[in-house]
């Protein structure tokens, strides 16, 4: 995972560090970069949960036509529509945040200026994306 | 080497390959089913099923379920380590989780079998 944790760790670090402590809340900000690496994890997370039903509609609508009517017919309501849509944007956003991991494997957006940079690009990218996407299914 | 082959132990680069290699093989069924869906209209349960029903199809779905239950031991694994700190609820945690991952391979493969 690299660079952000580290940073995190390192900012954490930082901010125990200098007192008096701040509890400005709002003053308070994570760099784009550890907001990238938490959504990486996050939507990891909920993928893995997401898989439950995933896999779950895959088995039953592959099995009859009848399962695959009951299907559909989840798919046109919301719950199965807000399933579908959540699963897929955080896919996206996991494979955005994958792409960007392995270009920081091969040495590029290391620095914090370019990491910052590139971690507000992917999370742009995934709410254009996942726009995109709710239009298409909606 | 040899004694970190022939155990079950891990390792930072072996995590780090199987972590990116199990990835390109999601990336790929990824690309692979959203290409489907975005080029199928009016998707019928024969076409749905025909999908699963050939050979090459059955191969790169086990393998993609395969590829995220390895996938997860290492994430969930990941996250885990760093927000649970009570070692038996971790190992507890983690023993599930694997558990579920693990049925969805095997959920995979009954229900491929059937196709």
């Amino acid at each position: 995972m690299g660079n952000s944790i580290s940073l995190r760790i390192k900012q954490a670090y930082i901010v125990k560090k200098q007192r008096p402590v701040n509890l400005e809340l709002n003053t308070i900000k994570f760099p784009p970069s550890a907001i990238s690496s938490i959504l990486h994890r996050v939507t990891g997370v909920a993928m893995f949960f997401a898989l439950l039903f995933v896999i779950w509609a895959w088995a039953v609508s592959v099995s009859s036509p009848e399962g695959f009517a009951d299907v559909q017919a989840i798919m046109d309501g919301f719950l199965g529509k807000f399933v579908a849509i959540g699963t897929a944007s955080a896919l996206i956003y996991h494979i955005l945040g994958g792409l960007r991991h392995v270009v920081m494997d091969l040495g590029y957006w290391e620095e914090l200026e370019s990491g910052n940079l590139s971690a507000k690009a992917i999370i742009a990218l995934w709410i254009i994306l996942t726009v995109v996407l709710g239009v298409a299914l909606c | 080497m040899l004694t970190n082959q022939a155990s079950m132990k891990r390792n930072g680069v072996q995590d780090y390959v199987s972590l990116r290699t199990t990835a390109a093989i999601i990336f790929a069924y990824s690309v692979f089913m959203a290409w489907f869906f975005i080029t199928t209209d009016n998707l019928t349960f024969i076409e749905w099923r025909g999908l699963f029903s050939g050979l090459a199809m059955k191969v790169f779905t086990l393998a993609t379920l395969i590829a995220v239950m390895i996938h997860v031991r290492i994430g969930l694994w990941q996250v885990l380590t760093d927000y649970v700190k009570a070692s038996s609820l971790r190992a507890v945690l983690q023993f599930v989780l694997n558990v579920i991952a693990f049925g969805y391979v095997a959920v995979g493969l009954f229900v491929l079998w059937g196709v």
